[in-house]
C-alpha cells in the first residue's frame, strides 16, 4: 500500500465524529488517514472543495438537506472524490436517495471499525460497498413481484441472473470472498457485478427507485 | 409602546425585526390614534412619527391620496403584537394632541385649497363620501380593538366589557350607509325604482367595505390557528412517545450500568422500537408493536422473532426481507423453524451477530439464517444439536418444505429453509400483489366504526391514516374536528 487513503468525515454529531476518528485511529491501520471533518452541509462543501480528500464518510441525516445536499453540490465538481454513506437510517428512501445522488456505498453506523476501514479502502479503489440491507432494497426495487414492469431500457432496468445471485448472497451476509467461493468466480468478478448493480441503481428509472429517491423524508 | 414625539429613536418591539435589524412594517397595536399605521411606518423607517403624519396630511390634499393610502395600509399591513400592559396606556396626551393638530392643520389647508379654487377636493372629502370614509374608519378601528380585546382575554383571563365599542360600531355603520345613500341621492335623480336599486347595490358595497377587515382577519387567524394546532399535537405525540420509550430505557440503562450485556440488550431493543416508530409499518425491521398486527405478514413475523432473539440472547439479529406474503400455517412453521435456527446460532455459534435473509420469489419462500461462528461437523454433532436439527428438518418436511444446513468447524453455519408457495392456501397463493385488494375493501368498514362512535377523538385520525395508507379515499369526506 503506497499512499494512505485520505478520509474526510461529515456528520452533524461531534460525538459521533470523535468516536469514528478514535476507532479508526485505534486500528493503527496505515491504509487510511483522517484528514478533516465537518459538522454541517455548508462547512463540508467548502472544506471538501478546497482540499479534496479521497473518500468522504457522509452522514445521511443532517440539517439543511443532509448528505444528499453535500453530494449534489460537490459530486459534479469533483468526480474523483468518493462518497460512502454512513447512517442510522434503515429507510429505503434515505438509502436509495444518497446512492442515486452519487454515493458509492452505504453502511450502517453500527459497523465495526475494522469493517469500516475495509469499506473505505474498497470504495477508494473503485468498488461499491453494499450492506446486506442495501442489497435487500435493491433486490426489492428490481423485483417483478407486482407483475411485469414496463422496461424502457433493459440495459439499465433489469439485473442479470448473475448480478441477482451476487446481490442475494450479499443480502445473506456473505463477504466478497465467500461469494466468490460460493459461485466459483473470482473476487474481481464479484466486484464487477456489484459495481454494475450500483450503476444500474443510480441510473435506472425504475418506478421504485425514482419514487424512493424523490420522497424526501425528514426525521 | 410610545414613540418619543420629537426624536424617532424608535425602540422596536423585540423579536419583530427584519434580518437587517429594522422593525418590520406592522401597525402599532397601542398608542395609536386611528389605525396605528403612521406609528408603524415611523418605526419601520426610523423617522419621527410626526413626519409620517404630516406626509399623510399633505398627501390627503392631493385629491385625497393620503386618505386612500392610509386606508389601504390599514387594511393590508398586519397588526403588531400587543406589548406588556405598562407600555400600553401611556398613549401619550402629547402625541394625541399632536396628531389631532396635524389633522386640524390638514383640514385647514384643505379649506384654504378649496377657497383657492380646488372646490372639488372639498366636496369629495367633506361631502357624503368623506362621511362614509369616517364611518369606515370608526368600524375598522373597532375591529382592531375587538381583536385586542380578544388577546387580552386569552392572556389574562379577563373579559373586558365594551359597550362603547358597540355604539361606535353602530355609528360607523350608520355613517357609511348614510354617507353612501346621501351621495347616491345627491348624484343621481332617477326614478324611484332605479334609485332604490342603486341604494340596495350601494348598501351591499357598503357592507363589503365594512366587513373587509373581518374577512382578512378570519383568513389569517384560521391559518395561524390550524398551524398551531397541528404543531401542538405533533409535539405532544413526540413528547409522549419519547417519555414512554427512550427516557424509560435510559433510566433502566443507568440502573444497570455495570451489566454491559444487559445494557446492550436494552439499547438494541430500544433502537428497534424507535426505528419502527420512525419508519413505520413499511419499514423493513418493523417489529411487534407496528400498527399492523404482527402475525399478519411474513416480514412482520420474522422481524418480531428476530427482535425476540435479540432480547433473549443479547446478540444482534439483522433481518433483510425482500418481498412479503400473508401468513398461513405453513409460513408459521417456516418462521418457527427459522426461530429455532436463530436460537441455535445464538446459543452455540459464539457470535455477536446473526444474519437473517428472507425472500419471496418464484413461488418459493426462502429464509437463510447465517452466522460466522464456530460451526460444527454434521457427522459428529451431539445428540442435542441433532435433535434441534431434526426439529427444524422435520417441521419443514411436514409442511412440504426443505431445510438445508451447511456448516463446517470454524466456517460458521447457514440454515436454509424453503417452503413452496404452491403448498400455501389459495388466498395466500395470490401473492403480495393481489393481497392489497381484500385489505383495501375491508378497511372502510373498519375505519367507519370508530369514526362514527367518536367523531372528534384520536381514533378518527388513526383510522384515517390507515385508510389513506391503503389508498382508498372514502374517509377524506369525513369532517375533521
Amino acid at each position: 500500500m503506497s499512499e494512505p487513503v485520505k478520509v474526510f468525515l461529515v456528520d452533524d454529531h461531534a460525538l459521533f465524529r470523535t468516536g469514528v476518528k478514535a476507532e479508526l485511529a485505534g486500528l493503527e491501520d496505515d491504509r487510511i488517514e483522517i484528514v478533516g471533518e465537518a459538522g454541517s452541509v455548508g462547512e463540508a462543501v467548502v472544506r471538501i472543495s478546497s482540499d479534496p480528500p479521497d473518500v468522504v464518510l457522509l452522514d445521511v441525516h443532517m440539517p439543511d438537506g443532509g448528505g444528499r445536499a453535500v453530494l449534489e453540490q460537490v459530486h459534479a465538481k469533483l468526480p474523483d472524490v468518493v462518497f460512502l454513506a454512513l447512517s442510522v437510517s434503515d429507510a429505503a428512501e434515505d438509502v436509495i436517495a444518497v446512492i442515486r445522488a452519487g454515493a458509492r456505498g452505504y453502511v450502517t453506523k453500527t459497523i465495526s471499525g475494522r469493517e469500516l476501514a475495509d469499506a473505505v479502502v474498497r470504495v477508494s479503489a473503485g468498488d461499491a460497498v453494499f450492506s446486506p440491507r442495501l442489497a435487500g432494497f435493491v433486490l426489492d426495487a428490481f423485483s417483478d413481484r407486482n407483475g411485469p414492469v414496463a422496461v424502457a431500457d433493459p440495459e439499465l432496468d433489469m439485473l442479470s441472473p448473475r448480478e441477482r445471485e451476487v446481490l442475494k448472497l450479499l443480502a445473506r451476509g456473505y463477504a466478497y470472498k465467500e461469494i466468490a467461493a460460493q459461485l466459483f468466480i473470482s473476487i474481481k468478478t464479484v466486484e464487477t457485478h456489484v459495481s454494475s448493480v450500483l450503476r444500474k441503481t443510480q441510473k435506472s428509472n425504475r418506478y421504485e427507485l425514482s419514487r424512493w429517491a424523490s420522497d424526501r423524508r425528514l426525521v | 409602546m410610545t414613540v418619543p414625539p420629537v426624536l424617532g429613536a424608535a425602540a422596536p418591539p423585540a423579536g419583530r425585526l427584519t434580518p437587517d435589524g429594522i422593525a418590520k412594517l406592522m401597525r402599532k397595536p397601542s398608542g395609536s390614534i386611528l389605525g396605528g399605521v403612521a406609528g408603524g411606518i415611523a418605526d419601520h423607517l426610523r423617522v419621527p412619527v410626526i413626519w409620517v403624519r404630516a406626509t399623510f396630511a399633505l398627501l390627503a390634499l392631493m385629491a385625497g391620496a393620503g386618505v386612500v393610502a392610509y386606508a389601504l395600509l390599514w387594511i393590508f399591513v398586519p397588526q403588531g403584537p400587543e406589548l406588556p400592559d405598562d407600555d400600553v396606556r401611556p398613549a401619550s396626551r402629547i402625541e394625541r394632541r399632536q396628531a389631532y393638530g396635524v389633522a386640524a392643520v390638514g383640514i385647514a389647508l384643505l379649506i384654504v385649497a378649496a377657497a383657492l379654487g380646488f372646490a372639488q377636493v372639498l366636496t369629495w372629502v367633506l361631502g357624503p363620501l368623506g362621511l362614509a370614509a369616517i364611518g369606515a374608519a370608526f368600524i375598522w378601528r373597532e375591529a382592531d380593538d375587538a381583536r385586542r380585546e380578544r388577546w387580552r382575554r386569552t392572556a389574562a383571563g379577563i373579559v373586558g366589557p365594551s359597550t362603547g365599542s358597540w355604539w361606535r360600531l353602530l355609528g360607523g355603520c350608520l355613517l357609511v350607509i348614510g354617507g353612501l345613500s346621501v351621495f347616491a341621492i345627491g348624484q343621481w335623480d332617477f326614478t324611484a325604482v332605479r334609485s332604490s336599486l342603486f341604494a340596495v347595490a350601494l348598501t351591499l358595497v357598503g357592507v363589503a367595505i365594512i366587513t373587509i377587515p373581518w374577512w382578512l382577519r378570519l383568513v389569517r387567524d384560521l391559518g395561524d390557528e390550524r398551524r398551531g394546532r397541528v404543531q401542538e399535537r405533533e409535539r405532544a405525540e413526540i413528547a409522549a412517545h419519547l417519555h414512554d420509550s427512550v427516557l424509560q430505557t435510559l433510566a433502566l440503562i443507568q440502573r444497570q450500568a455495570g451489566d454491559s450485556r444487559e445494557v446492550q440488550r436494552l439499547a438494541r431493543s430500544q433502537e428497534r422500537q424507535l426505528r419502527t416508530w420512525l419508519y413505520g409499518p413499511a419499514g423493513y425491521a418493523s417489529a411487534g408493536d407496528a400498527p399492523t398486527p404482527a402475525s399478519a405478514s411474513l416480514a412482520a413475523s420474522l422481524a418480531e422473532v428476530a427482535g425476540e432473539i435479540e432480547d433473549a440472547y443479547a446478540i444482534a439479529v439483522t433481518p433483510v426481507i425482500v418481498g412479503d406474503a400473508p401468513m398461513d400455517q405453513h409460513l408459521a412453521a417456516l418462521v418457527a423453524a427459522a426461530r429455532e435456527a436463530m436460537v441455535n446460532a445464538a446459543k452455540h455459534a459464539q457470535v455477536e451477530e446473526v444474519s437473517v435473509y428472507a425472500e419471496v420469489e418464484d413461488g418459493t419462500v426462502s429464509v437463510f439464517v447465517r452466522d460466522r461462528g464456530v460451526g460444527f461437523d454434521q457427522q459428529t454433532v451431539g445428540t442435542d444439536r441433532r435433535g434441534l436439527a431434526q426439529s427444524i428438518r422435520g417441521r419443514m418436511a411436514r409442511h412440504g418444505g426443505t431445510a438445508t444446513i451447511r456448516s463446517q468447524p470454524g466456517q460458521g453455519t447457514e440454515v436454509e429453509l424453503t417452503v413452496p408457495v404452491t403448498a400455501m392456501s389459495d388466498q395466500a397463493a395470490a401473492g403480495p400483489g393481489e393481497r392489497a385488494d381484500p385489505g383495501a375493501a375491508g378497511l372502510p368498514d373498519f375505519a367507519a366504526a370508530p369514526a362514527g362512535a367518536d367523531p372528534s377523538g384520536s381514533s378518527l385520525d388513526e383510522s384515517a391514516d390507515q385508510t389513506s395508507a391503503a389508498g382508498t379515499v372514502g374517509m377524506h369526506a369525513e369532517p375533521k374536528g
